[in-house]
């Protein structure tokens, strides 16, 4: 009962905050989706930090770390910890330059403008909306089933909070900030959100080692001294591949709409400075201990049913009942923290892309553009809910389809490479970088449900020199040439669709380019040199 | 290519490497602090790592013409898209 009770106190907190940010708020679009871009340093850093962090980094990296071991903290968070921080420089600060100048609110606002396109804008935006629905339904079940695992009453009694009334009190919580609170609702409360589950890691472990009697580094030697788990604390089993190719996956984070909005909602560029530089740090504050953790679940609790609920086991059986309570609350946070900016970013695509793209504003005005995100929002939640009760048994397909969707967003990074840094890039080269990625996922998720493990699509070759190129692994992944990951095939599959359709066609006008690629006279050559979109026209004006 | 340019460049390349410690792979000792098995500890510290080399680039290597970047054309309502 008393996990429920802080978890009841941390949800009307919650509500609070986004009542506060509702009366603040302006009845214009930027204020409602970008918080009139007013959002500051650490602010900021905190929120976009909640805006990638999802229930997967607590509850999934501990699940992770127990099936497979130590690697899966280089595989998933420090190699996250190196990519995200470095688009977030290259590309976060140029986007958010972009938006402050020209008013851009989403990344198809941007290409539309960029590449002087409008129905291949509707193709990016369509791709990115269905690459982004199953994390919102996931967010929600993952909520449910966290509520449910916290408030279980024990023996074969139901839970206090039962799954569907987990859910709907995710979806109810999240929507009422999103709903009227907007982006400025959603900051504030993932300040708190963030806080919560940054100290998370280091409370439970702490929390842990003293009730283990021994030590940590016992159950770790012992676990290291048997044959059959020694893997968990080496990567034995982890193919190097695999290790490798997931250093492209976090390339998906800076095209995910949520975070590329969030860019845009920076008060000044200089926001991204600090959130740059603690990002890696930030990431192994959360991952580091949940991976220990589970780890060691493999040497405290044996064999559990399911594996991601290893960790709140190990709560359960060595953390006060209070504590557990506040750890569940951090848990929590990190699932609603993620499905806010999830929630939001889909009305402010559906709004700025198709509804006012398409002449909504002008017919109805400003005020109605934001009824109409606050209504989308509902409808959205409200259909997401429902798949969740209704297909509970089937999570495990919404989980295939989000691994398929941080491929697909890392593979349209090459997209917004090129738009803001090659000049030459054509809206055709995206089309045909987007249809690419399009295509891969359904043929990947084709191959995944109609073939067995270690089944061969394509060879190369007969008998023993034959070489696979595209297979089943023996997990009943999809793999490419010797071991990769088919996100490797998806993004140089799609830069090179970029490049070469962009060669083939006929760039944007010249005024367009001039507009996002300012010339300078260089000092040493006296010539024309044409800059990065550097800006730097305003800037050099202001001077 | 500026010899600047040239060395955040290597920075940010070697970083990269860095993180395929195959050396690390079939090995659990030491155990760092006596608990964190070598591997675990490597790749911890290699998150170290990447923020001291994100503070150089913001050092060395910020977008400071962006700081100055103003609106091209007000509106009222705040919505130029």
């Amino acid at each position: 009962m008393i996990p429920v009770i802080v978890i009841s106190i941390y949800l009307v907190i919650i509500g609070v905050i986004g009542g506060l940010a509702f009366r603040k708020s302006q009845a214009n679009t930027e204020d409602y989706f970008l918080a009139n871009r007013s959002v500051g340093e650490m602010v900021f850093f905190l929120s976009i930090f909640a805006t990638n962090m999802t229930a997967f980094a607590i509850l999934g990296s501990s699940g992770q770390a127990y099936r497979q071991g130590i690697g899966i903290y280089g595989l998933m968070a420090s190699s996250s910890g190196f990519v995200i921080p470095l688009t977030i420089f290259f590309i976060g600060t140029r986007l958010w330059a972009l938006g402050k100048r020209f008013g851009h609110q989403t990344q198809v606002s941007f290409f539309r403008d960029r590449w002087e396109c409008d129905a291949i804008g509707t193709v990016i935006f369509a791709l990115s909306a269905l690459m982004l629905v199953p994390y919102m339904i996931i967010s929600i079940m993952g909520g449910g089933t966290v509520l449910a695992h916290i408030s279980d009453a024990g023996g074969t009694q139901p839970p206090i909070i039962p799954y569907p009334v987990g859910c709907a009190v995710v979806a109810v919580v999240v929507t009422l900030g999103v709903f009227l609170g907007g982006m400025r609702g959603t900051v504030w409360v993932n300040i708190l959100q963030t806080t919560l589950f940054l100290c998370f890691g280091a409370v439970a472990v702490v929390t842990i080692s003293h009730s283990l009697p021994g030590g940590f580094g016992e159950y770790i030697a012992k676990l290291a001294g048997d044959p059959k788990t020694s893997f968990l604390v080496t990567r034995e089993k982890m193919p190097p591949q695999a290790f490798w190719s997931y250093t492209l996956i976090p390339l998906s984070s800076i095209m995910f709409p949520h975070m590329a909005i969030m860019c845009f909602s920076a008060r000044k560029v200089t926001a991204f400075r600090r959130t740059v530089v603690l990002y890696p740090l930030a990431i192994m504050l959360i991952w580091l201990p949940c991976v220990f953790l589970g780890v060691l679940g493999a040497a405290t609790l044996g064999k559990v049913a399911d594996a991601d609920g290893v960790l709140l086991l190990m709560l359960e059986k060595y953390a006060p009942v209070w504590l557990a309570g506040i750890l569940g609350a951090g848990i929590i946070s990190a699932v609603m923290g993620s499905d806010a900016h999830q929630v939001l970013a889909l009305s402010t695509m559906f709004t700025k892309d198709i509804y006012q793209h398409y002449g909504g504003r002008e017919k109805y005005g400003e005020k109605a553009a934001v009824h109409f995100a606050r209504a989308f929002i509902i409808i959205v939640t409200l259909a997401a809910y429902g798949i969740a009760l209704e297909l509970k048994a089937k999570q495990g397909i919404f989980e295939i389809a989000i691994r398929y969707a941080f491929s697909g967003f890392a593979a349209l990074a090459p997209v917004m490479i090129a738009a803001l840094f090659w000049k030459r890039s054509t809206k055709w080269g995206a089309l045909a970088a987007t249809l690419f990625t399009a295509a891969c996922l359904i043929y990947f998720a084709v191959l995944q449900n109609t073939c067995h493990p270690g089944d061969i699509i394509w060879q190369i070759g007969q008998g023993k020199d034959a070489i696979k190129v595209l297979f089943l692994n023996p997990r009943g992944d999809v793999s490419f040439w010797n071991g990769f990951m088919t996100v490797v095939p998806m993004v140089f599959g799609s830069a090179l669709c970029m490049i070469v359709g962009s060669l083939v066609t006929r760039p944007p006008s010249q005024a367009t380019i001039d507009k996002y690629f300012p010339k300078q006279m260089s000092k040493s050559s006296g010539r024309n040199t044409q800059l990065e979109p550097a800006l730097s026209k305003v800037a050099s004006a202001a001077r | 290519m500026k010899l600047k340019t040239f060395i955040l460049t290597a920075l940010v390349a070697v970083v990269y490497v860095l993180h395929q410690d195959f050396w690390n792979w079939k090995e659990a000792y030491p155990l760092v602090f006596g608990f964190l098995p070598i591997g675990l500890a490597y790749q911890a510290g290699y998150s170290i790592l990447a923020s001291a080399m994100m503070a150089v680039l913001v050092w060395t290597a910020w977008p400071k013409h962006l700081e100055d970047v103003e609106p091209e054309v007000k509106h009222p309502k705040g919505d130029r898209s």
